[in-house]
């Protein structure tokens, strides 16, 4: 299965990529020999076989509702690369 | 113009559940905390942290499922919703996608004596984002902050079917949905501090159509009144826009209740593509029948339950019984006035004139108020045996309002008893009837404002303390022998 130009630029924008013309292509190529890959797996009979939702065999792992406290300000905020009145300071998205 | 379409509404809300902390994490969830204080690497989004689920959240998901007459999911999981926004800090939003833990279900909502049964799709559990707050200016600021203290509040997100055909529809539907929440104990449900919100989807069609026309979403409703007023804004706007020949765009549009109208909000390029896949880190739920009777059986009364009881044992309406049932303190605060004086009408009316009045007036809560069931039943039994007059009790309420004391203490200090004394209203009759013989001719005549005149006298007399329906009769009596 042959990814377009126009599927991988769809893709890169999602992700915010910015690919130049020659990226759009080697990614195109790369993709789709993954997706290649993966259609590997449509061969085997699946009929009757219910979605794997979790590949572990464990269901209904809760905590109970109590309070912990949580991390200091300072130590969480400091690996942000900008900070003001406590909070993170990021480019204005409108 | 609007008779030749048809509005359609679909509901999405989004509530807060009551929990203590958080969905996936420990942090507390109260609100109002200072920026990024209860806050750990699991709800900040920190690289190889864990989520464990709350298991309260699904309790409280449970529950509102069986209010809103849902099926509970036997086996439901959680997914990854795929996004960027400052304020999701994992990249992904921790949802439910095809296996939601609330399948279907209905609630009804009555509008001008007409039920209509609203359909709901489904209900899913998920974590709530962070919060933007936009520094200075917002038109000229290049930068916003980021508080993650609501990152990883637990949302029940609520879809229902786009079965309503009014903007008063929705609104009922808003608030019935409200009031089942509150009974049901899962949401404080303030609108104001965002534990509970609202996107509205709107089309229009040609009357008798039976395809959907192309819908938007209208996002940033934070009251009942902007839920209305959007809806009938944004309704309007398809339909001048269909009669103008242009096309509608789906798309999601901003509510500005400053201007009043609905804008449109993001960019066409920008795809909707969530690219959902199975949250890896979170096992699956089995939800065995055992647990959801356990629920069922701890469910309280729900506000349908209650509405029908006050119809049935006290004859109230329809209207006046969602009124009441409007929250749980609502309904104590009937149950207990009535307990203490019977008039089930009388105490309703109070309760929804001037007690909500002043509520609205003042920004607050029954359960704040310190106007008490007692307070109001003692008022209307002054009322009753004709102590203070319906005017007088109006002031007498308020200054309970204001000051919480008892109405015997303020009738007294505010000199407010009516004369209900056949003995004493008699020689002021007289009084008036004779220092105004003129007015007197002119009754004699067939003037009926002379009649009106000697009430207002007398009134006037004993400063509005007479009581106006004996004053009303005796006079009649005392003009009858001329
Ligand atoms: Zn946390």
């Amino acid at each position: 299965m042959a990814l377009t130009i126009k599927e991988v630029e769809y893709v890169a924008q999602l992700a915010r990529l910015q690919l130049n013309e020659d990226e759009k292509q080697i990614f195109a190529e790369q993709l789709s020999s993954i997706l290649e890959y993966v259609e590997k797996l449509n061969e085997l009979p699946t009929d009757g076989v219910e979605p794997l939702a979790h590949i572990l065999p464990v269901y209904n792992v809760f905590r109970a509702d109590e309070i912990r406290p949580g991390t200091p300000r300072e130590e969480i905020l400091a690996n942000a690369p900008l900070v003001e009145e406590g909070q993170y300071k990021v480019p204005k998205i409108m | 113009m609007s008779k030749d379409y048809e509005v359609v509404i679909g509901l999405e809300v989004h509530a807060e559940l009551k929990t203590k902390s958080k969905i996936f994490c420990a942090c507390s969830t109260a609100f109002g905390a200072e920026p990024n204080t209860q806050v750990c690497p699991v709800c900040s989004g920190f690289p190889g942290m864990l989520p464990v689920l709350n298991e309260k959240a699904v309790d409280c998901a449970i529950k509102t499922g069986l209010a809103l007459n849902s099926e509970i999911a036997e086996f439901c999981k959680f997914d990854r919703k795929n996004y960027f926004y400052p304020d999701l800090p994992k990249a992904y939003q921790i949802s439910q996608y095809d296996l939601p833990i609330c399948k279907g279900g209905y609630l009804d909502i009555d509008v001008e004596g007409e039920r209509t049964r609203v359909g709901i799709t489904r209900a899913h559990l998920e974590e709530d984002a962070g919060k933007l707050v936009h520094q200075g200016d917002i038109t000229t600021t290049p930068f916003s902050l980021v508080d993650l203290n609501r990152s990883g509040v637990p949302l029940l997100e609520i879809v229902s079917e786009p079965d309503m055909r009014s903007a008063q529809q929705a609104r009922a539907y808003m608030e019935k949905l409200r009031s089942i929440l509150l009974f049901a104990d899962v949401s404080d449900c303030k609108m104001e501090e965002g534990s509970l919100r609202c996107d509205a989807n709107v089309s229009v069609r040609p009357w008798g159509e039976q395809k959907l026309g192309t819908r938007t979403e209208i996002k940033n409703l934070n009251s009942f009144r902007a839920l209305e007023r959007a809806i009938e804004y944004e309704a309007k706007r398809q339909m001048e826009a269909l009669e103008d020949g242009e096309v509608i765009v789906q798309e999601t549009r901003t509510w500005d209740e400053g201007k009043g109208v609905t804008r449109s909000m993001r960019s066409k390029e920008e795809a909707h593509d969530y690219r959902y896949f199975p949250e890896p880190d979170l096992p699956p739920l089995r939800i065995d029948r055992d647990w959801v009777d356990t629920v069922r059986k701890s469910m309280p009364e729900m506000p349908v339950q209650a509405g029908q009881r006050l119809m049935d044992q006290y004859g109230l309406s329809q209207y006046d019984a969602d009124l009441i049932t409007q929250s749980p303190q609502n309904l104590k605060f009937f149950d207990e006035t009535l307990a203490l004086y019977a008039d089930a009408k009388a105490v309703s009316n109070w309760m929804m004139g001037d007690l909500t009045r002043l509520l609205n007036q003042n920004g607050m809560e029954i359960q704040d108020a310190k106007v008490k069931p007692a307070l109001l039943a003692e008022m209307l039994r002054l009322m009753a045996d004709g102590t203070i007059s319906g005017k007088m009790a109006k002031t007498v309420f308020e200054e309970m309002f204001v000051s919480g004391l008892d109405p015997q203490t303020i009738i007294k200090e505010k000199g407010l008893v009516q004369i209900s004394d056949a003995n004493s209203l008699l020689p002021l009759i007289d009084e008036i009837i004779n220092n105004n013989p003129k007015v007197l001719q002119d009754y004699k005549n067939g003037k009926e404002k002379a009649f009106g005149f000697f009430i207002g006298q007398i009134m006037k007399a004993t400063k509005g303390q007479a009581n106006p329906e004996m004053v009303n009769n005796l006079l009649k009596e005392r003009l009858n022998r001329e």
